[in-house]
């Protein structure tokens, strides 16, 4: 089976500033990944919280480079990035 | 969103502070048709069956993990028992084919290689002689190749004679390996009912009722846990405590199920099954002891801890088996000494004790597992606490197995220290009481009755 869409979950999680979110948003149109859903929410009025969903079906890249592309977008931020498979929350959330 | 904020965060929380990862992704490998009289041809059809099959191994389990983001942490193989492929009852036979699959593992990039193995729970053959003759000098000049002797089954009982001798060969194994406080005791499991299809280190083989080829996967996680427990405060009763242990073992399973089949497909091989084993290592946070700990103990070994771990081993197989298909293995909770530091910590402080060990062994997976022994311990000795664990598994029909160090030159309260996934512990007492007339009667404790069980 040839799969149509790679999704990821990148989550974006620290102190609230202008921009983080173009700065990701800017960093995956660049290196091909499609946005597909964002959730975003400031908590407690600083901590900035981000859930979104990508497909990077399209990019050359891989899982551990397109995380240090996001780190390295959000360089000198007191942000803490993470990128995962969506696979694995398919897995584990859905039976 | 496909997914809600507390569902992602609960997985990216599971991974990057509970510590959630596959421990190993072990491939067996069948070597029932490498067998052949000459030993140098014995030496060769394996190393050349190890390369074709697990050449990709290494590379494959790190794509993945950088696929999936979620770390492998060991890529091991298991073989058929060498008992079986090597038909020359010679210890020199052995010896040089040890070394060859040694040499193999190495080639492919494996930390361990599971397989030396001989299954004498009712008699020993003149290969098994051999085998476990050559044992000493195996463990000793190898760096990977573990071995294992199935010693007592529920069907056949207990070889007493197979006990007294491996309590022998266990005190040459430490002597020859005294430089590094007996390490090559921690590369050799003593098994009652052992299960075919293990993926996990010292004790894996690979059975003869397998595939060709198999990808197992050990995953673990005592940290994700820990923290579901954690989360659910003081004031949840011990119903509810199973219930996020099963909850939360679920996921890791699925997790492992994912990582497994993914890899079986890239190397183009069946996926035999996953183990969901609570396996700590000495890593902060990574321990199983700590489990008990949220539970409520002040330490492990505090009354009341073999009745936790058996919930946490039900609660542990129960959310398993629902998350896939293919459990197998052992799937439990292990309790080794040295590669736990809360376990460490008890055993330092004599909260835990030989005796306490033995009592918690009765209800989760593996037995007394990594525990250092003063050196001057007799065989004799040694050969009747790894009798006494191999009724526990007899009786119970269950897995049990003993992985025990006589640390040369080092008396109780000394530490002994192996490094790496491996760790280090205090020496334990044992008790000083004599066996010796008991165990040198040796023959066979004859199996345990299967009816009439009241």
């Amino acid at each position: 089976m040839v799969k149509n869409r790679k999704s990821i979950v990148v989550t974006v999680i620290g102190k609230d500033e202008v921009g983080i979110v173009a700065k990701i948003a800017t960093a995956l149109a660049e290196n091909s990944i499609n946005i597909i859903d964002i959730n975003q929410k400031i908590l407690g009025e600083e901590i900035f919280a981000m859930t979104l969903l990508a497909d990077r079906i399209n990019s050359s890249l891989s899982l551990p480079e397109i995380s240090a592309r996001l780190k390295e977008s959000v360089k000198g931020l007191s942000l803490n990035v993470t990128v995962q498979d969506a696979e694995v929350f398919q897995y584990m959330h859905r039976v | 969103m496909k997914f809600s904020n507390e569902e992602i965060l609960e997985t990216i929380g599971m991974i990057a502070e509970g510590k959630l990862d596959i421990r190993t992704v072990t491939l067996g490998i069948s070597l029932l048709d490498c067998s052949d009289p000459s030993p140098a041809a014995c030496a060769r059809k394996i190393r050349e069956k190890i390369l074709a099959r697990g050449e990709k191994l290494s590379d494959k389990a790190d794509f993945v993990a950088n696929e999936y983001g979620l770390p492998i942490v060991n890529k091991r193989i298991s073989l058929t028992p060498l008992s079986l492929v090597v038909p020359v009852a010679d210890p020199a036979a052995f010896l040089e084919v040890a070394r060859a699959v040694d040499l193999a593992g190495e080639e492919i990039g494996v930390n361990f290689v599971g397989g030396y193995t001989a299954m004498i729970q009712k008699g020993e053959t003149a290969i098994d002689q051999a085998l476990i003759a050559a044992m000493p000098e195996v463990l000793a000049t190898t760096q990977r190749f573990c071995a294992s002797v199935v010693l007592a089954t529920t069907r056949a009982g207990i070889n007493m004679d197979g006990c007294h001798t491996m309590g022998r060969v266990i005190k040459d194994i430490a002597q020859r390996t005294a430089e590094q406080d007996g390490i090559g005791c921690a590369k050799l499991v003593l098994f009652a009912n052992p299960v075919e299809d293990n993926p996990f280190m010292a004790g894996a083989y690979y059975g003869i009722g397998e595939s060709e080829s198999a990808i197992l996967v050990g995953v673990s996680g005592p940290g994700v846990i820990r923290r579901a427990i954690e989360n659910l405060g003081p004031a949840a009763d011990l119903g509810q405590v199973a219930e996020a242990i099963k909850k939360s073992a679920f996921k890791i399973t699925r997790a492992g199920e994912l990582v497994g089949k993914e890899m079986a497909r890239q190397l183009g091989v069946s996926f035999g099954n996953l183990d969901l084993s609570l396996a700590p290592t000495p890593a902060e946070g990574d321990s199983v002891g700590q489990v008990l700990e949220a539970m409520g103990l002040a330490m492990p070994g505090a009354p009341g801890s073999t009745a936790a771990l058996m919930m946490l081993n039900d609660a542990v197989k129960k959310g398993g088996l629902f998350a896939s298909s293919s459990v197998g293995g052992l799937s439990g909770a292990f309790i080794p000494v040295s590669e736990d530091a809360s376990m460490i910590e008890a055993a330092k402080v004599g909260a835990i004790t030989i005796e306490k060990l033995e009592a918690m062994t009765s209800v989760c997976s593996v037995g007394l597992d990594m525990i250092a022994v003063p050196g001057a311990t007799s065989a004799e000795t040694l050969a009747a606490v790894i009798a006494d664990e191999m009724a526990i598994g007899c009786a119970n029909h269950k897995t049990t197995a003993v992985r025990i160090i006589p640390a040369p030159g080092k008396d109780i309260g000394d530490f002994v220290h192996f490094g790496g996934l491996l760790g280090e512990a205090p020496v334990m007492a044992v008790s000083q009481i004599c066996s010796d007339k008991f165990v040198r009667r040796g023959g066979r404790i004859p199996a345990p009755l299967q009816s009439l069980k009241n």
